[in-house]
């Protein structure tokens, strides 16, 4: 492998940043933002630079790497804090680098008024440098670091405004149902290191080969339960919706573009344990698709802006899991699906932090309506987006969505047809929310408050969502034409055959398509035709019901595991209390007590004294006579 | 004469000082009972010198003299302070160190 000694600057710049600020403190609020938005921008143009030398070599030898410094070297076992760059590592790089820059910028007006912006730049920066580390690390191990890094700063930044204890609460909330997802990558290390003894991803690589096939899917199952809680993903995704207590900014680039699609890069740098244990891939397909149709059903009944974006994510992270779980053919897909969705995710949330920024923080989008008129810009780039992730096309989720579609269709026997008929369903009910969304904030008639006074948002708002509208529109198409990021990726994945084909591409698009225009033709007849109620109205359906309490996930999470976990902790504070200081105290009061009652005998007469010291010593003559007779 | 009986008198000499140390209040008198017992050991140690034939037991004797002699200085001296300061000679009204 070649090396190049400029990767740790990828990271080292904005870790330089996050220090700088956290360290400088006040003094630096006055240019921190800027310096923090400068460091992620050189960091993205390093990403380019190295992006450009790789395009200079032939294939084979694209990936660099680079070590850091000798880490842990006990005996036979050595791990380097090294970093590798491949094909896959540079797709990361630059959407963390190129939308984390962008929202810098956004940032910068959009948290202009908060008195605390130089802490939250900081922390925008340390997330940049832990999800590069995340991505960039050649081992397990050093996945980890980044791993953890980027749960900090995930905690850190919903619960950025934690004066607010609902906002503090939603952030141990996701900080506690990832360490559950972490806590499955660190079994998936320990086990890899136990069957192989390495974990770097090209001793796994290879050693995979040996490994038993049990190890392999116990390894597999754990790297999944680390993707479930990362990326929000069942039985793990109770907590994407509360992180929309964080800034919007911060809902775009980590809960929508970056992090939580770590589990997807989890598992498809991990392709070659999923491709030799299949029933840790079959899991990974399952998981996949009970959350995209979880994330879209919740998204049908969501009031709340930022939360009816949330269940989209998780729905279209779905299809990414998904489609990862489908194999040498799929990941590619994946990767695709995950970098077009970073662009129109990361926009609409932007969008949506633009009309909450016009809307005075409402979030709920029954206050919305009529915006289009006030919001000309937001509305064009939200609706590039939304056209984007229906997957009409030339549109970019198009191109990503429909391969999905296509390869799970096409992915053999029954699996294939129900794989294919859950996407689709998917893609019909993500039409239907997302018109929804649209109808709802930008048409019909204006339900705000009073003091609301809609406005467009400042062009170091816009500006980002521009260009993030122009990557929803193109980027499906650049990645796809040619084919080229398959092509791009195909040396990391192991090489599959021609595969039978159930339905032709085109046959895909337009079942495809039929599903997103009855989906947006639902919507239209639901919420533009009739008026649409300021308040959520109350007389719904049980499944309105049920889906409005986010498919009682909470409800469930706390009647499984809250409550006994609650119950268990109660009876081992009892047992401490009872058993454990009953001891300890019980020492203290039998002294105490038999110090009590001896004191008795300190009676302070002088004559009790003599008659003890007589009883003494007739006592002491009575046993040497004794000893002596 | 049988050497025992003085050996049985020091016993009851011992035996009437020690009752009169635990049961009598007045210090004096307790002190006296004191002396009565440390006299009682004198003859002890007398009359086994005598049973012996050595004169150890006579030495002990002496000793026990004067360690009496200044005891009773010593003894005297806290009994008369005591009555001085609290009017009374009885011991069980000495009983501050209780506290």
């Amino acid at each position: 492998m070649m090396i190049s000694n400029s990767l740790v600057y990828l990271i080292a710049l904005p870790l330089a940043g996050a220090a700088i600020l956290l360290l400088a403190g006040r003094r630096s609020d006055k240019w921190g933002h800027l310096l923090a938005t400068a460091l992620s921008a050189s960091s993205f143009f390093v990403g380019l630079y190295q992006l450009s030398l790789m395009l200079g070599r032939p294939s084979e030898q694209r990936p660099v790497g680079q070590k850091l410094f000798e880490w842990i070297s006990v005996g036979t076992f050595n791990i380097d804090a090294g970093l590798l760059l491949d094909q896959l590592s540079i797709c990361f790089v630059l959407l963390i680098t190129g939308v984390g820059t962008l929202i810098h910028i956004y940032s910068i007006s959009y948290m202009s008024h908060d008195p605390d912006r130089r802490r939250f730049f900081a922390f925008l920066n340390l997330f940049i440098a832990a999800m590069l580390l995340l991505v960039l690390g050649d081992s397990y191990l050093n996945l980890y670091v980044g791993w953890e890094g980027v749960g900090l700063a995930s905690y850190l930044l919903i619960g950025f405004w934690n004066q607010k204890p609902a906002y503090a609460t939603a952030s141990k909330k996701a900080f506690i149902m990832n360490r559950v997802g972490d806590m499955g990558l660190s079994f998936a290390i320990m086990i890899a290191f136990a069957t192989m003894g390495t974990v770097s991803f090209t001793g796994v690589k290879a050693a995979a080969e040996q490994t038993s096939t049990a190890a392999l899917t116990g390894i597999g199952i754990m790297l999944l339960v680390a993707a479930t809680g990362k990326s929000a993903q069942f039985p793990l995704q109770a907590w994407l919706g509360d992180a929309m207590a964080g800034p919007t900014p911060v809902s775009a680039l980590i809960h929508a573009a970056t992090m939580v699609t770590a589990g997807v890069y989890l598992i498809t740098r991990s392709n070659f344990i999923f491709d030799a244990a299949p029933t840790a891939q079959l899991l990974v397909v399952i998981v996949g698709a009970i959350t995209l149709m979880f994330g879209a059903l919740i998204g049908t009944a969501k009031d709340d802006i930022k939360k009816a974006l949330a269940a989209s994510t998780m729905s279209q992270i779905g299809y990414m899991i998904l489609g990862a779980g489908l194999g040498p053919v799929g990941y590619a897909f994946a990767i695709m699906h995950l970098l077009t969705h970073g662009f129109f995710k990361a926009g609409m949330f932007l969008g949506a932090g633009s009309v909450m920024h016009g809307m005075n923080d409402e979030v709920n989008m029954r206050k919305y309506g009529a915006l289009r008129k006030f919001m000309p810009i937001t509305f064009v780039t939200f609706g590039l987006g939304y056209l984007a992730i229906l997957g009409v096309p030339p549109f970019a989720g198009f191109y990503s969505k429909d391969m999905i579609i296509e390869t799970a269709f096409n992915s053999g026997g029954i699996k294939g047809i129900i794989l294919g008929s859950v996407t689709l369903l998917g893609a019909g009910i993500t039409a239907f929310y997302m018109t929804r969304v649209m109808i709802l904030t930008f048409t019909g008639t204006s339900r705000w408050d009073e003091e609301a006074h809609p406005h467009e948002s400042p062009w170091l708002m816009w500006l980002p969502m521009a260009i993030l509208a122009v990557g929803s529109v193109t980027s499906g198409y650049l990645l796809s034409h040619g084919n080229a990021l398959v092509n791009w990726l195909s040396p990391l994945f192991e090489s599959h055959g021609e595969h039978e084909e159930l339905l032709s591409p085109i046959v895909v698009s337009a079942l495809a398509l039929a599903m997103v225009a009855i989906g947006v033709a639902v919507a239209f007849m639901k919420y533009s035709r009739n008026e649409v109620e300021a308040v959520a109205p109350t007389d719904v359906s049980i499944f309105t019901t049920i889906a409005r309490q986010d498919l009682m996930q909470d409800h469930f999470n706390e009647a499984v595991f809250m409550r006994p976990g609650q119950v268990l902790t109660d009876v081992l504070v009892k047992t401490d209390e009872v058993v454990i200081d009953g001891a300890v105290r019980g020492i203290g009061r039998a002294a105490l007590g038999s110090g009590a009652s001896l004191r008795g005998l300190q009676n302070g007469f002088v004559r009790s004294y003599a008659a003890l010291i007589f009883i003494g010593a007739l006592a002491l003559i009575a046993a040497i006579w004794v000893v002596v007779q | 004469m049988n050497a025992a009986n003085y050996l049985y008198l020091s016993a009851l000499l011992f035996t009437i000082g020690a009752v009169g140390v635990v049961l009598r209040r007045n210090a004096i008198v307790v002190f006296m009972c004191v002396e009565l017992m440390l006299n009682a050991a004198n003859l002890s140690f007398v009359t086994f010198s005598r049973i012996n034939g050595d004169l150890n037991g006579q030495v002990v004797a002496f000793f026990t003299m004067v360690v009496a002699a200044c005891e009773v200085v010593v003894g005297l001296a806290i009994i008369v302070t005591i009555y001085r300061s609290r009017r009374s000679a009885s011991v069980d009204d000495a009983s501050l160190l209780k506290r």
